[in-house]
C-alpha cells in the first residue's frame, strides 16, 4: 500500500515549551516527522510555541507558526492553511489534547481536516482509564483493582475499599502530573484534591498498590495493514512506585524469560489493536509481581512519547520517522530499515548491548520541594549510555549526569559505613538512592537485605556487588596490569575512578592504561545485533576486541553536545549544536557529534555524519578524538555551542594537544575570570558594577562594604545562575555563604554591586576577528536581578533608541576584541541612569540563540559555526547565510515584535516560592510574535500559561511600597478596561487616593473577619480572582506574598510579580479586548523583514523578494 | 569427539575459541572444561536461552549468543524444549552470576556443567558474529581448561578434522527411540502422527492445545506404518543436519502426499516437503537464528515477526505457482530480510509447511494461526 494520494498538506502540532514530563524528546520526534513528510512532497504546516526547537526552524516546514498551542489559535491556522490532515501523535499530550478539543468543537469537521495517526475514539480508549480497563479485561489481561472517582467523597469510600497505600492517578494529565501515593487519609485528601484539580475532566483513579513490583514498558508500532512490531522492551531498575521518567531504566528487559516476555508482547499487541491505534506508535506499561509473575497492565500512551524517543536511540529504530510514514499510508514492510538499508522496518530490533537511562533532577534549585520520588515526574532531564554489559552502561550513564555524587565511589573504609542507616534511608525512593544501595552492598549488606528495603531486582543488585568487588580488586591489586585493567574497563570504571582507588591522578591512571595498550573500541548501534551490515555510523565505546568505526580521510569537526537537560542548560544548546552539524556538513566537513542526551535532535544519527553516544567527560571525549585522529584530519573540536559542559573541557582538551575551534580556551577564561574580565573592560573603557572576588567570608564582607549593598553573590563558573542570590546586608551574606555554597581559595565567590531599577539587556553577537554581527538586542521586561533565563524579553527592544543600540554595538565589539572571540558572544548589560554597565560576557552560544534566530530570521548558530572554521562575516553575507545589509541591531521600522517568556515548573513543586530571582528555575520558553509589543506579549502569556491573560474579572493587587507609584497608572488602566480591583488595605488606600476604588481583602495571616470576610487566599482558592499582581520587596519569603503566589500556582491564576510585567500585561489585555490576535508564519515574517529592510535602505529589488 | 567436556571447574579457567579459518578468540571457561567442536552459528534472540540450548535443531552446533547477558533468569522446569541440552558448545559474553526469576530452579551454568557442555565467556561475541556474517558459518572448536594451553596450530588442526555440517545426517541422533503419545488437551478432535526429526516439546503441545492427540514417532518410521495408524494428519518436525541427506524422510513424505493425508511441516519438515516436490535445498551463508525476522504471507501481504533456526533453505520460484509431481504448488511465505523461502503450499494436495517456527519457543506467537490452518485442513479432509 503506497502512501495516500488524497493528502497534500498536513498540520503537525508540537508540544510547546519544555516542562517537566514533556521535554525536548518531542522536538526530536517532531523534527523527524516534519523532515519525512516534507521529503514525501507534502506541504507541512507546523504549530509550536517553543522557539528553542529545531522543528520550528523554517526549513523543516512549509509554514511554521510559532503561536500559542490553544484551540483558538490552531483554528486560526487551520482557517488560513486549510490542511487536508492533522497529525497529533508526535507532540506529546499537548498535541493530543488540542486535537481532541478541535474535534469536539467541530473545527476539524468544519474545515474538512482528517485526523491521522490516531483517531479520537482510539485516544479516548487509550487515555480514559475506565474504557482502557474494559479493553484490558476484554482481552483477558489484568488491570490493578481500582475505582474511578469524581469527588473527594468518592475517593474516601474507594480508599476504604482498596486499603492504604493507594495510588492516585488523574486522567488526561502529562508526566503523571497530580498523581501520587497516599499512605493515609491526610495524604489522600491532599493528593486526590490536587489530582481532581489537575484533571481536565475532574477525574481521578484510585488503585490497589502494586508498589515494589517489577516495572516494564513496551514500545509498539502498528500499520494500516495491521502489522504490529515491538520496537523495544524497557525494564525499570526502580520498581513500581517511581514514575518511569524518574526511574533508572534499562533496555532490553533483562530479567524476563522468553515465555513471560512473549506473554507481555501478546498482551501489548492485543491492546494496540483493541484500542485502535491504526497507524503509529504507542507505549504500554506493565507491572509484574516478582513473587508469582502476575502481570498487570498499567497504562498506555497512544502516541509517540518520551519512552519512544529513548527506545529510538536505544535501538536505532526511528519510531517518530516511521510513525509519520505510517500515518500517510505506508506499511512497515514498505519502509526500509534506515540502518541496514537492505532489510525492511517490519521487524523487531535485537540489541547486543545494554542501554541504561538515568534521570537528572534539579532539587538543588527548589530547596523546599519534596525530593521523594513518586508517580509524579520530577526530573528535568536524562542521560543515556550504551555498554556491552549492564555494569558498563550504568557507570557510563552515571558519569554522563555530570553530578559527581552520582558516580559510584569507594572512599575510606567500608567498615565505617552505617549499614542499617543506609538500608533505612534507601527505603523511600529519592534522587541518590542508587549510591546508598551501592555503599550498603559494599559495606556488607546482603542482596536480600537491600532487595527487602528497595525491591530492586536481585540480578541488578548482584551486578552492583560485582562493581564493588572490582573496585576492591583495583584497590588491592599489587599493580595495574593489562588483564586487570581490561576487566575493570569492561565494567565501565573511568580512569578517574581507577585513579581514586589507587591514590593516583586520573591522568596517571590513563598513562598506565595507554602504556599497556588498553584502549576502547567503538561498536555500532545497528538494530540487528550484527546480523546485517550497518550503513549508519552510530557508535558507542566499549572495551572489547574489535573496533568498527570506519576510517575516513575527510576533514573532520567534532561537536560536543550539552549532555542531559537541566535547568540552565537545555534544548537551546542542542539547537546550536545541531545547526553547526548541519551547516558544516553542507560546507563539506565530516561532522562528528558527541552527546549523551537521548531526548535531543543532536543524538539523531541523521544529524551528523557520525554520532558517538558517549558521556561528555574528558576521558570519553579524548578517546574519541584519538580514534578519529587515526585517520583523516581532525580540524578540531567545537566547545562553545553545548553550554558549560563542553566549555568545561576546553582547556584540558587543548592541553592534550586537541585543536579547539573558535574562541580559544584562554579567551574563554578571560571572559569567565572576574579579575581578567575586569581588566578587559577597563582597557576598553567600559563600566561594570563594582565587584570583587572573595576567598573567605571576611573578604566577602569587605567587598560588600566597599561596593555597597545590595550585592549579588555567586560562586564563579556557573550557568543558569546556580547558587546566585541578591543579599541586602551582612547577615544575609553570612547566611548565603553558610547555606548555598562553599567558599575557599579553590571555590571563590563573586560579589557584585547589584543595580536596582536597571533595564537589563541581553545581546547575542558573532565576531569573526574583524567584523561584528550584532545578531540580536533583547530588552528584558523584568528589571535586572531576575535571571535572564527566567525573565521575559522583547526583540526589537521596546524602549531603547537607536543611539542606545549603537552604544551597545560599540561596547560589544570592544568586548569581542578584548576577549578574542571567534564565533558567538553573549553579553548582558544593565542600563541605569543612562550608563551602560557590562554585567557579564559569555563567549559561547547562549540560551537566546534560537529565539534571536527566529525573531530576526537569521540562522545565527549556523553563521557562527562557519565563522569558527574560518569564514568571514562578509563572505557569509555574500553567500546569503547572513543578510546582505544590516543585522539584528538594525531591525527596520515596522518589524514585528517578538517576546520570549519563560515557563516555570512550580506546578510540580508545591510549596516552592514562585518569586523570581537571580537563580534560574525555568525549564522552557515560549515565543509570541506580532505587530505590536502588547499583542506579542499577550501571545507569549497565552502560550506559557493555561488561559493566558484574562480580559475581565477581578484583579487582586498587593504592592511593595517602592512599587506603588509606578503601578498606579497600569492599575488605573485595568479598572478602565472593566476589571474589578481588590487589594490589601495599604494598597487599597493608595489606590483610593487616585480615584481607583478597590475592595479591601483581609491578609492571610489576619484570618477571616468577624462576619466571615474572606482572606485573599480564600478568594483565590474560590476561583474568584482572575489576575494577581504581587510585587515583593527584597528577598526571603514574606509570609503573605508566599501564600498568595502558592495559591496562584495551585489555581493557575496569572501572577505578576514586577511592575514592568504589569505594564506589559496591561498593554496586552487592552489589545486583546479590542482585537483578535492574528497568526503569521515564520516564513512570512522572514519575507516581511526582507521587504522592510530593503525599503528601509531604499533599494527594493523584486527578485530578492521571492 | 563431539563433546568431551566433563570436568567441573572450581573457577573460571582460560579458554580459547578457534574457528576453522584460523580466527581465535580468548576468554574464560563457561560450563564444563574440555574441548568441543561443531558448526559456529549465532543466535540474535534477546530472550529464550533455555529453549535454544534444548532445541534439538542445534545439535552439533556451537551457538554464539549476541545478547550479552545470559543466564539472568536461571533454568526452570517448564521451558526446556527437550530432555537435554543439544548445543555442542556455548559462547557468551557476560554470564549471570545469580539468577532472578520466580520460576527459576537452578543456575544455567549448573545445567551446562551437569551435562558437560563446554562453553566460553568474556569474548567479543559481536566480533565473532560479524566474522560469521561475512565469512559464513564454519567449524569451530572451544578449548577450556588445560586444552586452552595447546598451540593454536594444534587446536586448528583438530577443528579442521572435525565433521562439517554440510552433508551431515543427524536426524537419527536426535529422534526419539520409541513412539510416545502427547494427549489432546480437552476433547480429542483429531489424531496426528508427528515424525520426530528433532522435535521440540512446544510443537506437540501447540497441537494438543487444539484438541489434537499427537503420536510422536521415530524418524525411521515408514509411510505404511503411519498410514496404518489412520491419522487425520501427519506432522514433520524441525531438526538438525543437511536436508539433502534425508532421503528416507523425503520418501515417506512423497508416499503420504500421494495418499493425500493432510500434512504440516516445520523447518526441517519444510525442507523435506520441498525435496519431495522436487525442489533443491542449499546451505545459507550464515543461516537465520533469532526471534525477530519479518516473514510475509504472500497471500495476504501480512507480515509476521517470527522465530527462525535454519542453516539450509529450499530453492523455489518466489512468485507464482509451479508444477510438481503432486500438482501445482507455490511459495506461501518469504523472509523480507533476504527473500529466502519461508513456506510452501500445495494447491491440489492438502499439504503445507513453513521454514520458521510458529510453535515459537523461544519467540513471538505471530505464526500460531498456522496450527489452526492445519486443523482446518484436517477438517476439510474428513
Amino acid at each position: 500500500m503506497p502512501r495516500r494520494a488524497d493528502i497534500k498538506s498536513i498540520l503537525v502540532i508540537g508540544s510547546g515549551p519544555i516542562v517537566i514530563g514533556q521535554g525536548c524528546e518531542f522536538d526530536y520526534s517532531g523534527t523527524q516527522a516534519c523532515r519525512v513528510l516534507k521529503d514525501e512532497g507534502l506541504r507541512v504546516v507546523l504549530v509550536n510555541s517553543n522557539p528553542a526547537t529545531i522543528m520550528t526552524d523554517p526549513e523543516f516546514s512549509d509554514a511554521t507558526y510559532i503561536e500559542p498551542i490553544t484551540p483558538e489559535f490552531v483554528e486560526r491556522i487551520i482557517a488560513r492553511e486549510r490542511p487536508d490532515a492533522l497529525l497529533p501523535t508526535l507532540g506529546g499530550q499537548t498535541a493530543l489534547n488540542i486535537a481532541i478539543a478541535l474535534h469536539k468543537n467541530g473545527v476539524l469537521d468544519r474545515y474538512g481536516v482528517e485526523m491521522i495517526g490516531a483517531d479520537v475514539n482510539a485516544i479516548e480508549r487509550g487515555e480514559n482509564r475506565e474504557l482502557f480497563r474494559g479493553i484490558v479485561a476484554a482481552i483477558g489481561a489484568e488491570s490493578a483493582l481500582s475505582v474511578i472517582c469524581h469527588s473527594m467523597l468518592d475517593c474516601q469510600s474507594a480508599a476504604e475499599q482498596l486499603g492504604f497505600p493507594v495510588v492516585i492517578r488523574p486522567s488526561f494529565t502529562m508526566g503523571g502530573a497530580g498523581s501520587g501515593i497516599a499512605y493515609d487519609e491526610t495524604d489522600l485528601l491532599r493528593i486526590a484534591g490536587a489530582g481532581l484539580q489537575a484533571s481536565p475532566t475532574t477525574e481521578v483513579l484510585l488503585e490497589e498498590s502494586i508498589i515494589g513490583w517489577k516495572e516494564y514498558e513496551l514500545e509498539l508500532m502498528r500499520d494500516r495493514n495491521d502489522n504490529v512490531v515491538v520496537i523495544c522492551s524497557i525494564e525499570n531498575l526502580d520498581p513500581m512506585g517511581v514514575h518511569t521518567g524518574d526511574s533508572i531504566t534499562v533496555a532490553p528487559a533483562l530479567t524476563l524469560t522468553d515465555r513471560e516476555y512473549q506473554h507481555m508482547r501478546d498482551v501489548g499487541i492485543e491492546i494496540i489493536r483493541a484500542v485502535g491505534v491504526d497507524t503509529g506508535g504507542c507505549n504500554i506499561q506493565f507491572a509484574v509481581n516478582p513473587e508469582d509473575g502476575r502481570m498487570i497492565v498499567i497504562e498506555m500512551n497512544p502516541r509517540v512519547s518520551r519512552s519512544s524517543a529513548l527506545a529510538s536511540k536505544a535501538t536505532g529504530f526511528p519510531i517518530a520517522k516511521i510513525a509519520a510514514r505510517l500515518a500517510i499510508g505506508y506499511t512497515l514492510d514498505e519502509i526500509p530499515n534506515d540502518i541496514t538499508k537492505e532489510t525492511p522496518a517490519s521487524f523487531e530490533p535485537s540489541l547486543d548491548y545494554v542501554v541504561v537511562k538515568v534521570p537528572r533532577f534539579a532539587f538543588e534549585k527548589f530547596p523546599n520541594a519534596d525530593p521523594v520520588l513518586t508517580t509524579t515526574m520530577k526530573s528535568v532531564g536524562e542521560a543515556m549510555a550504551i555498554g556491552r554489559n549492564f555494569g558498563e552502561a550504568l557507570q557510563k550513564a552515571l558519569r554522563s549526569l555530570e553530578k559527581p555524587e552520582a558516580i559510584f565511589s569507594w572512599p575510606g573504609d567500608s567498615a565505617e559505613i552505617d549499614v542499617p542507616d543506609l538500608l533505612a534511608r534507601m527505603h523511600r525512593p529519592h534522587d541518590g538512592r542508587l549510591s546508598l544501595v551501592q555503599q550498603a552492598l559494599w559495606a556488607g549488606a546482603t542482596i536480600e537485605q537491600v532487595h527487602e528495603s528497595t525491591r530492586i531486582d536481585p540480578w541488578f543488585l548482584d551486578q552492583i556487588c560485582q562493581l564493588n568487588e572490582t573496585a576492591d580488586e583495583i584497590r588491592s591489586a599489587p599493580a595495574l596490569d593489562e588483564p586487570l585493567l581490561r576487566r575493570v574497563k569492561r565494567v565501565g570504571f573511568s580512569d578517574r575512578q581507577i585513579g581514586q582507588l589507587r591514590g593516583i591522578s586520573e591522568d596517571e591512571a590513563r598513562e598506565i592504561r595507554h602504556g599497556l595498550g588498553v584502549r576502547p573500541v567503538f561498536k555500532t548501534v545497528d538494530t540487528c545485533a550484527a546480523e546485517f551490515a550497518a550503513q549508519t555510523p552510530y557508535h558507542y565505546s566499549t572495551y572489547d576486541e574489535e573496533n568498527e568505526a570506519a576510517a575516513s580521510d575527510r576533514t573532520k569537526v567534532i561537536i560536543l553536545g550539552s549532555g542531559p537537560n537541566r535547568i540552565g542548560q537545555g534544548i537551546e544548546f542542542d539547537y546550536s549544536c545541531v545547526h553547526a552539524a548541519l551547516t558544516l556538513r553542507d560546507a563539506g566537513y565530516e561532522t562528528i557529534m558527541i552527546n549523551c542526551n537521548p531526548e535531543t535532535v543532536s543524538t539523531d544519527y541523521d544529524t551528523s555524519d557520525r554520532l558517538y553516544f558517549e558521556p561528555l567527560t574528558f576521558e570519553d571525549v579524548i578517546e574519541i578524538v584519538y580514534a578519529e585522529q587515526r585517520s583523516g584530519t581532525l580540524l578540531g573540536v567545537i566547545v562553545q555551542l553545548g553550554g558549560q559542559t563542553p566549555l568545561g573541557l576546553a582547556q584540558r582538551l587543548k592541553n592534550a594537544g586537541v585543536p579547539i575551534i573558535g574562541t580559544s580556551p584562554e579567551s574563554i577564561h578571560l571572559a569567565e575570570d572576574r579579575g581578567a574580565f575586569g581588566r578587559v573592560l577597563a582597557q576598553a573603557g567600559l563600566p561594570a558594577p563594582k565587584h570583587g572576588t572573595a576567598m573567605s567570608f571576611p573578604e566577602a564582607q569587605a567587598i560588600a562594604a566597599d561596593v555597597g549593598y545590595p550585592v549579588l553573590v555567586r560562586p564563579s563558573y556557573v550557568l543558569g545562575g546556580r547558587g546566585m542570590e541578591i543579599v541586602y546586608d551582612d547577615n544575609m551574606l553570612a547566611d548565603f555563604l553558610g547555606r548555598a555554597t562553599q567558599i575557599n581559595p579553590e571555590h571563590p565567590v563573586l560579589v557584585d554591586r547589584f543595580l536596582d531599577d536597571a533595564i537589563e539587556i541581553d545581546v547575542d553577537a558573532i565576531f569573526d576577528g574583524e567584523e561584528l554581527f550584532l545578531a540580536g538586542v533583547m530588552e528584558h521586561i523584568e528589571e535586572a536581578g531576575i535571571h535572564s533565563g527566567d525573565s521575559a524579553c522583547a526583540l526589537p527592544p521596546i524602549t531603547l533608541g537607536a543611539s542606545d543600540i549603537e552604544r551597545i554595538r560599540e561596547s560589544t565589539l570592544r568586548i569581542a576584541q578584548g576577549v578574542g572571540v571567534l564565533g558567538l558572544l553573549n553579553v548582558q548589560y544593565a542600563l541605569v541612569s543612562d550608563v551602560l554597565y557590562v554585567l557579564e560576557a559569555n563567549p559561547r552560544a547562549s540560551r537566546t540563540v534560537p529565539f534571536v534566530s527566529k525573531a530576526t530570521a537569521v540562522p545565527i548558530a549556523k553563521a557562527a559555526a562557519r565563522v569558527m572554521v574560518g569564514q568571514k562575516i562578509s563572505q557569509l553575507r555574500l553567500e546569503g547565510l547572513l543578510p546582505t545589509r544590516g543585522d539584528g541591531g538594525t531591525m527596520p521600522p515596522g518589524a514585528a515584535c517578538s517576546v520570549k517568556e519563560a515557563v516555570l515548573p512550580f506546578g510540580r513543586f508545591h510549596g516552592v516560592d514562585t518569586l523570581l530571582g537571580p537563580e534560574m528555575r525555568s525549564t522552557g520558553e515560549v515565543m509570541g510574535i506580532d505587530d505590536s509589543f502588547g499583542l506579542a506579549f499577550a501571545k507569549s502569556q497565552e502560550a506559557a500559561f493555561a488561559g493566558g491573560l484574562p480580559t475581565s474579572g477581578t484583579a487582586f493587587v498587593s504592592l511593595a511600597n517602592r512599587d506603588k507609584r509606578a503601578a498606579i497608572f497600569p492599575i488605573m488602566r485595568l479598572a478602565d478596561l472593566g476589571f474589578q480591583i481588590a487589594a490589601t488595605a495599604g494598597t487599597a488606600d493608595i489606590l483610593g487616593r487616585h480615584g481607583i476604588s478597590a475592595r479591601v481583602l483581609r491578609k492571610h495571616h489576619e484570618g477571616r473577619g468577624p462576619a466571615g470576610e474572606p482572606t485573599t487566599i480564600d478568594l483565590i482558592m474560590a476561583g474568584e480572582i482572575a489576575l494577581i499582581v504581587n510585587t515583593p520587596y527584597g528577598v526571603g519569603p514574606r509570609v503573605d506574598g508566599y501564600e498568595i503566589r502558592t495559591a496562584a500556582v495551585i489555581k493557575s491564576v496569572p501572577c505578576i510579580t514586577t511592575v514592568q510585567g504589569l505594564a506589559a500585561a496591561v498593554q496586552g489585555i487592552a489589545l486583546l479586548r479590542n482585537a483578535e490576535a492574528t497568526v503569521r508564519s515564520l516564513q512570512e515574517h522572514a519575507r516581511d523583514l526582507l521587504k522592510l529592510r530593503q525599503s528601509a535602505s531604499g533599494s527594493v529589488s523584486p527578485a530578492e523578494l521571492d | 569427539m563431539v563433546n568431551s567436556g566433563s570436568v567441573k571447574p572450581k573457577s573460571r579457567e582460560s579458554a580459547v575459541l578457534v574457528l576453522e579459518d584460523g580466527r581465535v578468540a580468548r576468554g574464560r571457561s563457561y560450563g564444563a572444561l574440555g574441548a568441543t567442536f561443531g558448526e559456529a552459528v549465532f543466535n540474535t534472540g534477546m530472550t529464550g536461552y533455555q529453549e535454544t540450548l534444548t532445541d534439538p535443531s542445534y545439535h552439533r552446533q556451537v551457538v554464539i549468543m549476541t545478547a550479552p547477558h545470559i543466564g539472568n533468569t536461571g533454568v526452570n522446569d517448564e521451558d526446556a524444549e527437550s530432555a537435554r541440552i543439544w548445543v555442542s558448545g556455548y559462547v557468551v559474553r557476560d554470564p549471570a552470576r545469580v539468577s532472578s526469576n520466580w520460576r527459576a530452579k537452578r543456575e544455567l551454568e549448573d545445567d551446562l556443567l551437569d551435562q558437560g557442555i563446554v562453553g566460553i565467556c568474556d569474548v567479543d561475541t559481536r566480533a565473532l558474529t560479524r566474522h560469521l556474517r561475512e565469512r559464513g558459518a564454519m567449524r569451530v572448536g572451544i578449548f577450556a581448561g588445560e586444552h586452552a594451553g595447546l598451540s593454536i596450530d594444534a587446536l586448528l588442526a583438530q577443528v579442521r578434522s572435525s565433521p562439517a555440517m554440510k552433508g551431515a545426517d543427524l536426524t537419527g541422533e536426535v529422534s526419539t527411540a520409541s513412539p510416545y503419545l502427547v494427549p489432546a488437551i480437552g476433547t480429542c478432535q483429531f489424531k496426528v502422527v508427528a515424525v520426530d526429526l528433532g522435535i521440540k516439546t512446544m510443537t506437540p503441545h501447540r497441537l494438543a492445545q487444539r484438541g489434537i492427540e499427537v503420536q510422536v514417532v521415530p524418524s525411521t518410521v515408514t509411510a505404511s506404518e503411519i498410514l496404518a495408524k489412520n491419522p487425520d494428519g501427519v506432522f514433520f518436525s524441525n531438526g538438525p543436519g543437511d536436508p539433502a541427506t534425508a532421503d528416507g524422510a523425503v520418501a515417506v513424505m512423497s508416499e503420504l502426499l500421494f495418499a493425500r493425508v493432510p500434512i504440516f511441516g516445520i523447518c526441517f519438515g519444510n525442507q523435506i516437503l520441498g525435496r519431495a516436490l522436487g525442489l533443491g535445498t542449499y546451505k545459507l551463508r550464515y543461516g537465520h537464528r533469532g526471534i525477530n525476522s519479518p516473514v510475509q504471507d504472500l497471500r495476504t501481504g501480512r507480515v509476521s515477526v517470527t522465530a527462525h533456526n535454519h542453516g539450509f533453505a529450499v530453492d523455489a520460484p518466489r512468485r507464482g505457482a509451479f508444477q510438481t509431481p503432486f500438482g501445482l504448488a507455490e511459495v506461501s511465505h518469504v523472509c523480507l530480510n533476504d527473500d529466502v523461502v519461508e513456506g510452501l503450499r500445495l494447491l491440489e494436495v492438502p499439504a503445507f509447511s513453513v521454514q520458521y517456527h510458529p510453535e515459537a519457543a523461544a519467540g513471538p506467537h505471530d505464526g500460531a494461526g498456522l496450527f489452526d490452518e492445519f486443523v482446518d485442513l484436517m477438517k476439510a479432509g474428513r
